[in-house]
């Protein structure tokens, strides 16, 4: 690996950080407020998406801006991507129906 | 207090007391069959000062009537033509009463009366001309950021936004605050699972049960709707929840404390910190829409006496704003580099390391005492002068009156 991969660190309690640039498997270099200098991505990651801080087991509260922005339904290993996949809101159901990559909502029929 | 918030411009006096950064005069249509000809004399006026707004139903709205007298009120606005057809609910003559109450030239007229759409134009041209000759003897006085107001939402967001944007403006709304100044940020539909945030940073006990019941009311609303305020391109560019975006665009209110919220329309009490809940009030039509377009938030900050608005957009959004300047900011440097001509500002250079937050606070700051010292944002330097006042229904109570 010899390109520079970088995410921002928000908080220092933060579990997930956000990917500057798409991420490959690799060593990842944390900005912002991070606690250790750098992360080795396990999967590809995104641009804008995050990537795991740590290994997150199901059902914890995943930790951005160090507040809980929703849950882990799955457990999630330090270094990989953290989307829709693997998390939901506590609130909004709708978007846990979502296609992952896309965004595009799947419950709505075109018939 | 650092040097840039000390700075000083002459703005204009108004008989409120309150001082205007722009010497506006307002042609508002009192329907959409009077749009062609109020547009056809601001075009025709051939002043860049010279601003359309208008109310497109006949059938009037409470809402929509308090907006436009809002505006007519605006500490940036010199003067009003009011220009109706003749037959519609909101009357253009009352509109006109009120501006003469703020002792602000006004006229008005219906284009039937007048003999229709050429005489109509003439008529109205003839006083424009007359009145931008009295509003150059406008009496100057000196202001600063003390007497400013600043309205900040944000609209095509990407990830940048709860990152730098946002983060820019949360850190300048601190500023403003600590200068004696007034912050006003939007969007409480984009604070959803943060009641407990702001209820902490409320200044007082009146301003937490303001904002725990409006912070209710969005959530009962979005509920209803089965809608959060997140579209699939949030999603798409890495926003996995409501939660998430929510706390992305509620740092761009900074850290001060939050002195209450207020309706639209209704401008802050005093200085300081506020929130603006645009969400309507329950009515018997249900909800209705919350902000259908950025103009439209645009519009509900300016209603509430914004001097200058602040569009956080990281996708690049291009539209501007009548009668407030709109200052449009984004934490993307890609799109700060391709969108250079509707861009005001990068914010991205907290991201990359090349400036810190404070650098890039007071670099914002320092561009907002420019526009206010006359200097054209781009989007006004460009034309942008959208507007967007549409059928709501929202009282201007912030609690249930007790009966």
């Amino acid at each position: 690996m010899t390109k520079k991969q970088t995410a921002f660190v928000i908080e220092r309690a933060d579990t997930v950080a956000t990917a500057l640039e798409a991420l490959e498997p690799g060593e990842v270099q944390l900005l912002g407020d991070s606690p250790v200098p750098s992360i080795t991505a396990v999967t590809e990651v995104p641009k804008g998406h995050k990537i795991a801080l740590r290994d997150i087991p199901a059902e914890e509260n995943i930790i951005k801006y160090a507040i809980p922005i929703g849950r882990a339904t799955a457990d999630i290993p330090a270094g990989s991507w953290v989307h829709l996949h693997v998390m939901r809101s506590n609130y909004d159901e709708r978007s846990s129906h979502l296609d992952v990559r896309t965004g595009a909502p799947k419950d709505t029929k075109y018939e | 207090m650092n040097d840039i918030m000390k700075r000083t411009w002459l703005g204009y006096a108004r008989k409120n007391g309150k001082k205007g950064i722009r010497n506006r005069l307002l042609v508002i249509y009192t329907v959409k069959c009077a749009e062609h000809v109020a547009r056809q004399i601001v075009e025709r006026s051939g002043s860049d000062d010279v601003e359309l707004v208008g109310f497109d139903g006949c059938t009037d709205n409470q809402y929509a009537v308090n907006q436009i007298i809002s505006l007519i009120r605006h500490p940036n606005v010199g003067a009003v033509l009011a220009v109706g057809l003749g037959c519609e609910y909101m009357q253009p003559e009352w509109l006109a009463k009120i501006a003469v109450e703020e002792e602000k030239p006004a006229d008005w007229f219906f284009i039937q009366n007048e003999g229709g759409t050429q005489k109509a134009i003439d008529r109205g041209l003839k006083w424009i001309g007359r009145t931008l000759e009295e509003l150059k003897h406008t009496t100057r006085v000196e202001m600063g950021f003390s007497d400013l107001v600043i309205g900040a939402e944000c609209g095509g967001s990407d990830y940048t936004s709860g990152l730098a944007g946002n983060v820019v403006v949360g850190r300048f709304f601190d500023r403003l605050v600590d200068a004696g100044g007034s912050a006003v940020f939007e969007e409480i539909v984009e604070a959803i699972g943060l009641d407990w945030f702001l209820t902490s940073r409320a200044a007082d006990e009146k301003a937490r049960a303001e904002l725990q019941h409006t912070y209710d009311k969005a959530l009962d609303y979005c509920r209803h709707a089965r809608q959060y305020s997140i579209s699939p391109g949030n999603f798409a560019g890495g926003l996995s929840t409501i939660e998430e975006k929510s706390m992305g665009a509620v740092v761009k209110s900074g850290t001060r404390p939050i002195q209450g919220v207020i309706k639209v329309s209704c401008p802050p009490p005093h200085p300081g910190l506020w929130l603006l809940d645009s969400t309507p009030d329950p009515y018997f039509m249900d909800f209705g829409i919350t902000n259908p377009s950025d103009n439209e938030g645009l519009m509900d900050l300016t209603s509430i006496g914004a001097h200058i608005v602040f569009l956080v957009t990281g996708r690049g959004n291009v539209v501007g704003n009548a009668v407030a300047p709109c200052i449009k900011i984004t934490g993307n440097a890609d799109t700060y580099a391709r969108m250079i001509d509707d861009m005001d500002f990068n914010a991205g250079t907290t991201l990359d390391g090349s400036m810190s937050l404070a650098e890039s606070a007071d670099a914002l700051a320092a561009m907002a005492a420019d526009v206010a010292s006359g200097t054209p944002s781009k989007s006004e330097a460009l034309g942008h002068k959208e507007f967007h006042i549409l059928y709501k229904y929202q009282h201007k109570e912030v609690l249930p009156c007790e009966s």
